[in-house]
C-alpha cells in the first residue's frame, strides 16, 4: 500500500446471520441442531475504496443502505465476512459520544475512562483535564455524579474529551445530530479545525450542508453498493435525487367543501422546488365587497404564510351568484419538511360578517428538502393570481 | 507481542476499568473499600466457629484454621474470577458496539480485579496465620507458583465462558451447577483422609483440588495427612497430569476467544 493511503477497503463483504428464532440456549440449539433458519442478511456487497490521507471524506446513503456498518467495518467493531481492510494508522471511531460513560460516576471520573477507552494515557488525561472541563464549561459539576446532569452536559463533556483525540484518521457518525445551536456551532468550527489541519476524516451524515461543505470527496452507497463515489457536488445532487425519485411529483386534488354561501375547492402540485395551489370559489349568492384570505399553517398550528385579496390586489372582489373565481398560488418552495393544512376565509370588507371559514380545507406534505433548503425567514417568493372564469 | 499488549494505551485503559469495577463495588455503602476487608473476615469467622469449634473436622491436621482458610480462600478466587468474566464480555456491550478496544481487555480487567481480592483475602489469611502461631516455611514461596496455576486456569476457564455466554445464556447455570458440584469434589472443606483412598488419585487429577492441597502443604504444614498429587502419585509423569490440564484448558481458552471475539458485536 502507497504511503499516501490511509485506509483500503477491498472488494469488502458483510453478510449478518440473523436466526428466524434466536437460539440463546444450549436445549433449543441441540434440539433444532438440524433445521436451524438462518436468515443471511447481505449488507454490503463487494465494496472497494480508497481514502487517502488528508481527505475530509463523507459517506451519504438513505437509513439500512449500509453505511453505519461500513463505519463499524472500517472502525474494527465489525469482521469484514469477506475481503481487507486496511488502515494505515491510528483510527478512533465515534459511533456515539460519551462511550462508557457511566451514571454511577463523577464527572471527574467519567473523564478519565472515557479517555482511556479513547486510548489516551493518564498522564496525557493529567495534562489536559483543565483544558476539557473548561471547555465542557462544567467546572462546578465535576464532582457530581453523571447521572445528576442534564443530557446536554454529558453531550458537551463528552465532546470536549472527543475532540482531543489526537489521532491519524477519525471516523465520525452523526454526532451532529444532537445538542443545540451552541453544540453545533462547537461541531461546525470544530469540523473546520479538522479540515484545515489537513487531518484524514471520515464523516457519516445526512446533511449535504456539511458533505458540501466541509468533504473533499463523498461516496453515496445504497443497498449495500457504492452508487457514486467522486466530487460532493454530485453526490450531494444523486442523494437528492433519491428522494425525488422516491416521492415522485406530488398532485393532489382536494374534496370540495361548501356551505350556504360559497363552495371552494383546492388542487395542490409540489413541483420540487415550486408549489402550487389552485383554489376554486363559486358563489351560492351574491356577495359584495369581499376579502379572501389563502393561508397555510404548519402542523404545530402557526401560520407560515398568508395572502390577503385586498392587501395584495387593492380592492375588493364582487360575487355574483353563482360566479367562478380561480385563485392560483404559485409558491417557492422553501418549506421545511412537515406536514402543513392550507385554509380559505372569505370576509366582508370590514372583516364583520364571515361568508366562508374553510380552516384545513387540504392538507400537503414536504417529504424532504430540495435543493433549495429552506429559508428560515420565511418569505418564499410569490406568485399569485385571482381571475374569474 | 506482550510489548504490543501491555502498550501505554493497554494500560491505561485495564487500569480505569479496574478502578471502574472497584469504585461501583463499593457505591453507596458506607464503609467502602473497607467492606473489601471486612467481607471475607466475617465469613471466615462463621466457618471457623462452624468447622473447628462445632465440627471438629480437623481430625488431628496441625493449624487446621488456617489449612481450611487458605483452601475456602484458593477456591474463592477461582468462583470469583470465572463468576465475573462469565458475563463481563456480554455486560460490556455497549462498550464492544461502540468502540473497538481489545476484546481480551475485558475479561483481563475482571481476572484483575479478582486478584486484587486474592491479595486482600490473603493478607486475612496471613493475620490468621499470625494468630494461629504458624511457622514460616521454607516452601512458602511455593505458594504464588501455585497461585499463578490457578490463575492460569481461571483465566483459560474465563475467556471460554465469557465467550461462549454471547452465544449461549444457559452457560451461566451451567457453571453455576459445574462450580457446585466442584465445590464437593475439591478437598476445600474436609480433609482428604476422610475418602477412600481409590479415589485420591481421581480427585488430586483435579487441578484446583491439586493447587489446594499443594498450596496447604507448602504454607500451612508438612503433616503426613495433607496429602497431595505428587504424593499420591509417588512421582513420574503422572504428577504433570494437573499442570497439563491447566495448560490445556488455557490454550484451549485463547483458541475460542480469538475465534469467537470477531462477531461479539453483531452477536450480543
Amino acid at each position: 500500500m502507497s504511503d499516501d493511503i490511509a485506509i483500503k477497503v477491498d472488494h469488502v463483504s458483510k453478510t449478518f446471520r440473523l436466526p428466524h428464532e434466536k437460539q440463546t440456549s444450549l436445549k433449543s440449539t441441540l434440539i433444532n441442531f438440524h433445521k436451524r433458519g438462518y436468515e443471511k442478511q447481505k449488507v454490503l456487497s463487494d465494496v472497494s475504496f480508497e481514502i487517502k490521507k488528508g481527505e475530509f471524506f463523507g459517506i451519504v446513503g438513505r437509513n439500512g443502505s449500509g453505511k453505519s456498518t461500513l463505519l463499524k467495518l472500517l472502525a474494527g467493531i465489525y469482521t469484514p465476512s469477506k475481503g481487507n481492510i486496511t488502515v494505515n494508522g491510528k483510527l478512533t471511531p465515534f459511533i456515539e459520544l460519551g462511550v462508557g460513560f457511566n451514571p454511577e460516576l463523577s464527572g471527574r471520573e467519567n473523564v478519565f475512562l472515557n479517555g482511556a477507552l479513547l486510548g489516551f494515557s493518564r498522564a496525557e488525561m493529567n495534562a489536559m483535564y483543565n483544558e476539557i472541563v473548561e471547555f465542557a464549561e462544567l467546572e462546578r459539576f465535576m464532582d457530581q455524579k453523571l447521572k445528576n446532569y442534564s443530557s446536554g452536559m454529558q453531550v458537551r463533556l463528552a465532546f470536549s474529551i472527543a475532540i482531543r483525540a489526537n489521532t491519524d484518521i477519525l471516523v465520525l457518525d452523526e454526532v451532529l445530530a444532537v445538542g443545540d445551536e451552541a453544540f453545533q456551532k462547537k461541531c461546525y468550527k470544530y469540523f473546520a479545525e479538522l479540515k484545515r489541519e489537513k487531518k484524514t476524516v471520515i464523516l457519516v451524515t445526512h446533511s449535504m450542508d456539511y458533505v458540501q461543505q466541509f468533504c473533499t470527496r463523498a461516496m453515496m452507497i445504497e443497498e449495500g453498493d457504492i452508487v457514486h463515489i467522486g466530487k460532493t457536488s454530485e453526490v450531494a445532487q444523486k442523494y437528492q435525487e433519491l428522494f425525488m425519485a422516491a416521492e415522485e411529483k406530488q398532485h393532489k386534488s382536494g374534496d370540495t367543501v361548501s356551505n350556504n354561501s360559497l363552495s371552494c375547492k383546492v388542487d395542490f402540485e409540489n413541483q420540487g422546488n415550486e408549489l402550487q395551489f389552485a383554489v376554486s370559489f363559486k358563489s351560492k349568492v351574491a356577495l359584495e365587497d369581499t376579502v379572501v384570505t389563502f393561508g397555510i399553517n404548519s402542523d404545530t398550528g402557526e401560520q407560515v404564510y398568508r395572502w390577503i385579496s385586498d392587501d395584495k390586489l387593492g380592492k375588493n372582489i364582487n360575487f355574483n351568484a353563482g360566479d367562478a373565481y380561480k385563485l392560483v398560488v404559485k409558491l417557492q418552495n422553501v418549506f421545511p419538511v412537515g406536514e402543513f393544512t392550507v385554509g380559505v376565509r372569505v370576509k366582508n370588507h370590514n372583516r364583520t360578517q364571515n361568508y366562508a371559514i374553510f380552516d384545513e380545507i387540504a392538507q400537503f406534505e414536504i417529504p424532504s428538502r430540495n435543493s433549495l433548503g429552506w429559508d428560515l425567514l420565511w418569505k418564499p417568493h410569490e406568485d399569485v393570481k385571482l381571475e374569474k372564469l | 507481542m506482550l510489548k504490543r499488549l501491555l502498550s501505554k494505551q493497554n494500560r491505561a485503559l485495564l487500569s480505569e476499568l479496574v478502578r471502574t469495577d472497584f469504585k461501583l463495588r463499593y457505591q453507596g455503602s458506607v464503609l467502602g473499600y473497607a467492606w473489601s476487608l471486612l467481607r471475607p473476615l466475617l465469613l471466615f469467622v462463621i466457618l471457623y466457629a462452624v468447622f473447628v469449634k462445632v465440627l471438629n473436622s480437623g481430625r488431628g491436621i496441625p493449624h487446621f484454621p488456617v489449612y481450611l482458610l487458605l483452601g475456602i480462600v484458593i477456591w474463592n478466587f477461582f468462583t470469583e474470577m470465572t463468576n465475573q468474566s462469565l458475563a463481563s464480555i456480554v455486560a460490556r456491550g455497549d462498550l464492544i458496539r461502540k468502540i473497538s478496544i481489545p476484546r481480551w481487555m475485558i475479561v483481563f480487567s475482571s481476572s484483575i480485579s479478582a486478584l486484587i481480592s486474592l491479595g486482600l483475602n490473603l493478607i486475612v489469611v496471613a493475620i490468621f496465620m499470625f494468630w494461629n502461631h504458624v511457622e514460616l516455611l521454607n516452601t512458602f514461596p511455593l505458594l504464588f507458583l501455585y497461585l499463578i496455576e490457578v490463575y492460569i486456569f481461571a483465566l483459560g476457564c474465563s475467556l471460554f465462558l465469557s465467550a461462549a455466554f454471547v452465544k449461549y445464556r444457559d452457560i451461566s447455570f451451567i457453571w453455576e451447577v459445574i462450580l457446585q458440584a466442584g465445590f464437593y469434589l475439591t478437598p476445600i472443606l474436609f480433609s482428604l483422609s476422610l475418602v477412600p483412598e481409590k479415589f485420591h488419585k481421581i480427585v488430586l487429577l483435579n487441578p484446583m483440588a491439586q493447587a489446594i492441597q499443594d498450596s496447604r502443604y507448602a504454607t500451612v504444614t508438612h503433616s503426613p495427612l495433607v496429602i497431595t498429587t505428587s504424593k499420591v502419585f509417588n512421582g513420574g509423569w503422572h504428577d504433570l497430569a494437573p499442570f497439563a490440564i491447566v495448560i490445556l484448558v488455557f490454550i484451549g481458552g485463547i483458541i475460542y476467544f480469538r475465534k469467537e471475539s470477531k462477531y461479539f458485536a453483531e452477536n450480543i
